[in-house]
């Protein structure tokens, strides 16, 4: 289910933008095979528009991993405790 | 006391603690009800759905034997309860068409950057308007389809491995990085937009 990009990848060919930047995911997760991570890094290194491009795919993340969880209330929280005791009750009876 | 890990907590709760049982709610409770979100018509529905997931892991509790970490097993549970519940899902379960990282516009025939992306990182990192930047980040969750919804909460808002995500959702490695590729990217686009500059 790789995605199919409008330039294929080919064997021994110089990456281009706009492949690199459907391959960051796959390089963020170590998932390119190690012949694509070298012409991934290869490509990085003399680009600075995908470089940043990258950095901002890692901004982003970080910013994505900030979203805090909102906190039960207290009425909810009250409730979960009452699920709790009903099904306890329930165990006790059985 | 909040640094028990889930596990400790779950064993506690084997013996009848029910501030155990408070303390890992309160901590997934969040994570939860967005996940089920996605799935069912209102909040209303969603609650209702971990609510549902919550008694069943206290029925199932005597037969958890730690296989899965407890919540790869409570989000599994979770998310087969809001399927069922759900109408939205047999819609969206589908990969989906492929939609480009970057528009197509932005590149030349050759694929090479024609309006290359400019520098907001730092910007990002040091906005005082943080607050406003993290609303508009969380709606674009919010808009994002189900299935990648789904993955981008695990993994990046909550901070699921990869192998943890595919547990709980059933799906293979590939689908899950081609989903969490496809969500990362709109989201780096959203905020892109945020900063003026798409």
């Amino acid at each position: 289910m790789l995605p199919r990009l409008r330039l294929p990848l080919r064997r021994n060919r110089d990456i281009v933008c706009q492949q690199a930047v459907e391959l960051v995911t796959d390089y963020l997760e170590g998932a390119l095979s190690r012949a694509d991570l070298r012409r991934f890094e290869a490509h990085l290194a003399g680009c600075p528009h995908c470089t940043e491009y990258l950095a901002q795919m890692r901004a982003t993340i970080a910013l994505t991993g900030d979203l805090t969880a909102d906190d039960l209330t207290p009425q909810m929280q009250d409730e979960f405790i009452a699920l709790y005791r009903q099904w306890s009750a329930g165990q006790d009876g059985t | 006391m909040d640094q028990e890990t889930d596990a400790e907590l779950l064993g506690r709760l084997q013996a009848g603690d029910e501030r155990a049982f408070a303390i890992l709610v309160r901590r997934h409770h969040a994570v939860m009800l967005r996940l089920a979100a996605g799935y069912v018509p209102s909040m209303a529905v969603a609650e209702e759905v971990v609510q549902d997931t919550w008694l069943g892991v206290l029925r199932g509790i005597g037969g958890f034997e730690g296989r899965s970490s407890v919540r790869t097993w409570v989000f599994r549970i979770l998310v087969n309860r809001a399927r069922t519940a759900g109408t939205r899902e047999r819609r969206s379960v589908a990969i989906g068409d492929w939609v480009p990282a970057v528009d197509q516009s932005r590149f030349d025939a050759t694929g090479h950057w024609t309006a290359p992306p400019e520098r907001w990182v730092e910007e990002a990192e040091n906005r005082v308007n943080a607050a406003k930047l993290t609303n508009r980040l969380r709606s674009a969750v919010g808009e994002l389809p189900v299935r990648q919804r789904e993955v981008v909460l695990l993994r990046d808002v909550e901070g699921l491995s990869s192998e943890e995500v595919c547990g709980v959702l059933e799906i293979s490695e590939g689908n899950q990085r081609v989903l969490l590729h496809r969500a990362r990217s709109r989201l780096r686009q959203v905020l892109e937009t945020e900063f003026g500059r798409a």
